[in-house]
C-alpha cells in the first residue's frame, strides 16, 4: 500500500533557480537561501522516496491564458522544463507516473473534486526550483513527480479550506493505492510577496512565522484565512500558502517538525521551507 | 433561494494600497497583450520581437494603449490595462531584466533603492493594510 512518509514546504522564486543554475550559491547574497536547504538534501538521501505529488502554481508558462484550471494533475509519462523567455532551466526532464497519477485522478474525482487533467504540459520554475532545492545538480531527478497546479493567480483561487479539503482526500486516495509506493507530498510556494504595483516588495515575516508556527497542531487556524486576507497580509502573491495547507492536509491530523528555516530575501520574496512527518 | 455566504464584499479587494486583484475580467481585457508575452516563450519570437518590436506588436489584436505599455516597459500600466506579472515577466525576461528590476519599476524607487529595501527586509505591512482604515 503507498503511504505518505513525509511533507516538505518550500517557497519557489525564480531567482533561486537563475542563482542555481549560474553556480552562484555560495555568493555573499545567496549562501545563507542554499544554506537553509543543506538539512534536507541528506534527509532525502535517506528517506529515497518513490514519488512525490508536486502542489505548485503554473506562471502563466502552460496554462492561465486560454484554459484556467483551479486544480490541474498532471498525468504525462514526462513534463520537460519550460522556456520562460530566457530559455529553459537546464534541469532534467521531469519524470511522471500515469498509473499512480490516474488513480489519484479517478478516487479525487469521486470524492467529488472536478479536476482538470493534464496529459501534456511543460512545467515551470514553480515545480523545478523546489527539485533543485530538495536535490542539487543531478543528471535525473531521483523521483517520480504527479504535478498539481493549483491557481493563485487569478482570483477567485480556491480557498484554504477547499486546498484543505482536497489535502484530505488526496491522503485517502494515496492510501487506497495498492502498490508499496513510498510518497512525498510537498505544497510549495509563499512566503509573503507582492510583485506588481506601487506596494511590491511586502514582506510580512510576523504573518510568515505565525503561518509556521500554527502548520503543526493549529491547522484550523489556518484554514479560516480568508483569500482578502492573504493578500493583505501576505502580498498578491502570498495567497500561494494555500498551497501548503493542502500538504499539510494530506499528512493528517498529527505531525512532527523535524526541520524550519526562514530568510528574507530572495529578490522579492522572503523564502520559508518546513518538513514534517506524519505520526499515525 | 440559498443564501450563500459571502465573507466580505467583493469591494473590499479595492481597499489594499497599491494593489490590483487580477480577476476573470482582467484576464479577458489582457487575453491579446497575455497571448503576445507568452509568445516570448519561444526563442524565434524573441528575435522577431527585438528586430522590430512594433511590427511584432502588430500580429497581436492589442490595444493601442497595451502596444505603447509594451513599448514603454512601463509595467504599473500593463497591470491597469489588465495584465497579470507571471505572464509580463516574459517580457522583462526577453529584456534580460531580473524579476527584481521588473518588479521594483512598479515602485517610485531606483532599482537600487529597491534592492536596498529587500535587503533590509522588505516594505513593512505598516500602513499598506488598507486605504480606508489607513493602517
Amino acid at each position: 500500500m503507498a503511504k505518505i512518509t513525509a511533507g516538505i514546504a518550500t517557497s519557489h522564486v525564480p531567482a533561486i533557480g537563475a542563482a542555481f543554475d549560474m553556480d552562484k550559491t555560495q555568493e555573499e547574497y545567496w549562501k545563507p537561501v542554499f544554506d537553509g536547504y543543506e538539512w534536507v538534501k541528506e534527509f532525502q538521501k535517506t528517506e529515497d522516496p518513490d514519488v512525490v505529488i508536486l502542489c505548485y502554481n503554473d506562471h502563466a508558462s502552460a496554462m492561465m491564458l486560454d484554459v484556467v484550471p483551479t486544480f490541474a494533475l498532471g498525468c504525462a509519462e514526462e513534463f520537460e522544463p519550460a522556456d520562460e523567455g530566457w530559455g529553459a532551466r537546464p534541469v532534467p526532464t521531469v519524470v511522471g507516473d500515469p498509473v499512480f497519477a490516474s488513480h489519484l485522478a479517478e478516487q479525487l474525482v469521486i470524492d467529488e473534486f472536478d479536476l482538470t487533467l493534464m496529459n501534456h504540459m511543460d512545467v515551470d520554475h514553480g515545480l523545478t526550483v523546489p527539485l533543485s532545492l530538495m536535490f542539487g545538480k543531478v543528471p535525473e531527478w531521483p523521483v517520480r513527480v504527479i504535478p498539481l497546479a493549483i491557481n493563485v493567480t487569478q482570483f477567485p483561487t480556491p480557498s484554504a479550506e477547499r486546498c484543505w479539503q482536497l489535502g484530505a482526500a488526496i491522503r485517502d486516495a494515496v492510501k487506497s493505492y495498492p502498490a508499496g509506493l513510498n510518497v512525498q507530498i510537498w505544497g510549495t510556494g509563499g512566503m509573503s510577496h507582492q510583485l506588481q504595483g506601487p506596494r511590491a516588495g511586502l514582506i510580512n515575516p510576523e504573518f510568515d512565522n505565525a503561518f509556521l508556527d500554527k502548520l503543526s497542531d493549529r491547522t484550523d487556524e489556518l484554514r479560516k484565512i480568508t483569500r482578502l486576507e492573504f493578500v493583505r497580509e501576505s502580498g498578491t502573491e502570498g495567497i500561494e500558502l494555500i498551497m501548503w495547507l493542502i500538504m499539510r492536509a494530506a499528512l493528517g491530523d498529527k505531525v512532527e517538525e523535524l526541520h524550519r528555516f526562514y530568510h528574507v530575501p530572495a529578490s522579492n520574496t522572503a523564502v520559508g521551507h518546513i518538513v514534517f512527518r506524519p505520526v499515525d | 433561494m440559498t443564501t450563500r455566504t459571502r465573507l466580505y464584499s467583493l469591494e473590499e479587494l479595492n481597499d489594499i494600497p497599491g494593489t490590483r486583484v487580477f480577476t476573470a475580467l482582467r484576464s479577458r481585457q489582457a487575453y491579446h497583450l497575455h497571448k503576445f508575452c507568452m509568445s516570448l516563450m519561444d526563442a524565434t519570437n524573441r528575435d522577431a520581437f527585438k528586430a522590430d518590436e512594433a511590427a511584432y506588436l502588430d500580429r497581436f489584436r492589442m490595444s493601442v494603449e497595451q502596444k505603447q505599455a509594451v513599448l514603454d516597459r512601463d509595467f504599473n500600466k500593463l497591470i491597469d490595462l489588465g495584465g497579470n506579472i507571471y505572464f509580463l515577466v516574459k517580457l522583462s525576461n526577453t529584456d534580460g531584466w531580473s524579476a527584481q528590476r521588473a518588479v521594483g519599476s512598479m515602485t517610485d524607487m531606483t532599482p537600487d533603492e529597491y534592492a536596498a529595501m529587500m535587503r533590509a527586509g522588505g516594505r513593512s505591512i505598516q500602513g499598506n493594510r488598507s486605504i480606508r482604515g489607513k493602517n
